[in-house]
């Protein structure tokens, strides 16, 4: 029925919102592509791109991202089916409760997980306060807050509802009836979480997984409060060189790099969803 | 029942639980015990007192939080607009036209933050259009991030929209107008309300792209926060973000509440 109506006006209603896009943020974007290639000197050229690439810092950062990526992305997969897997097939009371709970937190800002770790986990905090306590001795042995590691803890516990909402949307649509029947045919436990349940989940897994794997690779906030100089990532080195060193050239340079690595991996992420019928 | 045995699921509930509550239910608390505490140097804080919350609610702290509330308000009412307008229109096209619109607004998701925040300052730092140093820059920003998340559950809405209603209201003779506004944005009013208090509680802790351009007469409270913790003073830094969290979840509340009433019409 729609279709029959005439399509322009259909399409001048749907440029309304494509020009204010592409105002406030299509030309900001290519505007910024462009001032990669063009140094201050004047002309255009890809010099700038020959000193970052050549950087030392530009290479660390560039390798943190894609491993602490990685790395996050494995934990909350891993993490984020165990603990899906638990809620959807061994509830327990209040087990919506903390599905609830997982949705709020979704909700918080991630630099607040990397805050309260240093309560956790700092030089003076709960876990090495405790050891020093319990072991008299001068310090705790917990000091990789300030190391990638921190960062990867940081972003597992922010993440990983991401990955536990599609989970347990998939779960909820599995046939109960698929399980009690492999369970009365002498199926244990993890042969069925193996040959039944992950199977199924498969789609889901992908899906949140890549979403996931983007989201980590374009993490600030988090990088940013754990403060530490051996943790450069591409976010945060398009912050340092725009608004520490105000060398825009450079800034744009990184960051026209971090766009295309995020976009190549979303239009995965986007393939993927759409192949899982997400 | 995945787990048969009573002592099965015991372990199993253990297992979870252990997993649970030390990563996600721990940091809040820990941030909620580190506002009230004076210090924290052993296992548990010590010196109870109320001062990081006297600071976090007067003064700058207090103009840092009407900025992040007004951002976050005028940002989710744009973005509302924009990304239902969008979802609307992108609804009315053939199917191709609206998988290039549904690309084109999901962009700012996947592009980071950062970067948004610097192609702004790049396209926006010269005249014409002079906004870098004003707070409009700011808005601006957190606008186009959270239009993304407006349109994709507006769509998703659309989706699940049954159109018999509309269709019967256009047969009895509804000009297209009148459908819109008695019709479906009514029904679609749930999602509506869900989408504002997603966009606003995404803006209220928006930190990547406000770092970029806050100007020093416009911070927002996650800018203050870092700032706290960078001083060294992370109690101070506890306290304001629990006021951050609790005005968010005070917001998110009321928005389900205008939810929850509109659904009974």
């Amino acid at each position: 029925m729609a279709e029959a109506r005439p399509w322009a006006p259909r399409l001048l209603w749907a440029g309304v919102p494509v020009a204010l896009l592409a105002a406030g943020f299509l030309y900001p974007l290519v505007l910024l592509v462009w001032q990669s290639v063009s140094p201050d000197t004047g002309g255009h050229s890809f010099a700038v791109y020959q000193d970052v690439f050549g950087s030392e810092v530009f290479r660390r950062a560039l390798g943190n991202t894609v491993w602490i990526a990685a790395a996050s992305t494995a934990g909350c997969l891993v993490l984020g089916f165990v603990l899906a897997l638990v809620i959807a097939f061994v509830p327990f009371p209040g087990a919506r409760a903390v599905a609830r709970f997982v949705d709020v937190f979704l909700s918080f800002p991630s630099f607040l997980i990397t805050l309260a770790l240093v309560f956790v986990y700092g030089s003076a905090g709960m876990a090495n306060g405790l050891w020093t306590d319990v072991t008299g001795a001068a310090e705790g042995p917990f000091a990789f807050l300030t190391t990638p590691w921190g960062v990867i803890l940081a972003e597992v516990t922010y993440f990983t509802p991401f990955v536990m909402r599609p989970l347990l949307a998939a779960f909820g649509q599995l046939d109960p009836a698929q399980i009690e029947a492999a369970s009365s045919l002498g199926a244990r436990a993890p042969r069925i979480v193996r040959q039944v349940i992950l199977p199924d989940a498969l789609p889901a897994l992908a899906a949140g997984g890549s979403l996931v794997l983007v989201m980590c690779l374009n993490e600030f906030g988090i990088v940013l409060f754990t403060g530490a100089k051996g943790v450069t990532t591409l976010p945060m080195l398009v912050y340092t060189k725009a608004i520490l060193e105000s060398d825009y050239p450079a800034a744009c340079v990184v960051a026209t790099v971090n766009v295309a690595v995020s976009l190549t991996l979303y239009g995965i992420y986007r393939a993927v969803s759409r192949r899982a019928g997400a | 029942m995945l787990v048969h045995s009573r002592g099965g699921r015991r372990a199993v509930w253990a297992l979870f639980a252990l997993l649970f509550l030390p990563l996600f239910a721990l940091p809040l608390l820990v941030l909620v015990a580190a506002s009230f505490a004076g210090h924290w140097s052993g296992a548990l804080p010590s010196g109870p007192t109320l001062d990081h919350y006297d600071a976090a609610v007067r003064g700058e702290s207090l103009r840092a939080l009407t900025a992040s509330l007004a951002t976050a308000a005028a940002a989710s009412a744009l973005a509302l607009t924009a990304g239902t307008w969008a979802a609307l229109s992108a609804h009315a096209l053939g199917r191709r036209a609206r998988r290039v619109m549904d690309l084109l607004f999901m962009l700012p998701v996947a592009v980071p933050s950062v970067v948004a925040g610097l192609a702004l300052l790049v396209a926006f730092s010269k005249p014409p259009v002079l906004l870098n140093g004003t707070r409009w820059i700011v808005i601006l920003a957190h606008t186009v991030l959270v239009t993304a998340f407006a349109h994709q559950s507006v769509t998703a809405a659309l989706g699940r929209l049954d159109p018999a209603y509309e269709q019967a209201a256009a047969s009895l003779g509804a000009r297209p107008w009148y459908v819109l506004w008695r019709v479906r944005l009514p029904l679609l009013l749930p999602s509506l309300g869900a989408a504002a208090g997603l966009c606003f509680a995404l803006s209220m802790g928006e930190l990547s792209a406000t770092m970029m351009l806050y100007p020093p007469d416009w911070l927002p409270l996650p800018v203050l926060v870092f700032g706290a913790t960078d001083r060294g003073s992370p109690f101070t830094g506890s306290a304001l973000a629990v006021v951050l969290m609790g005005t968010t979840l005070l917001v998110l509340l009321a928005l389900s509440r205008i939810r929850t009433k509109a659904s009974y019409r």
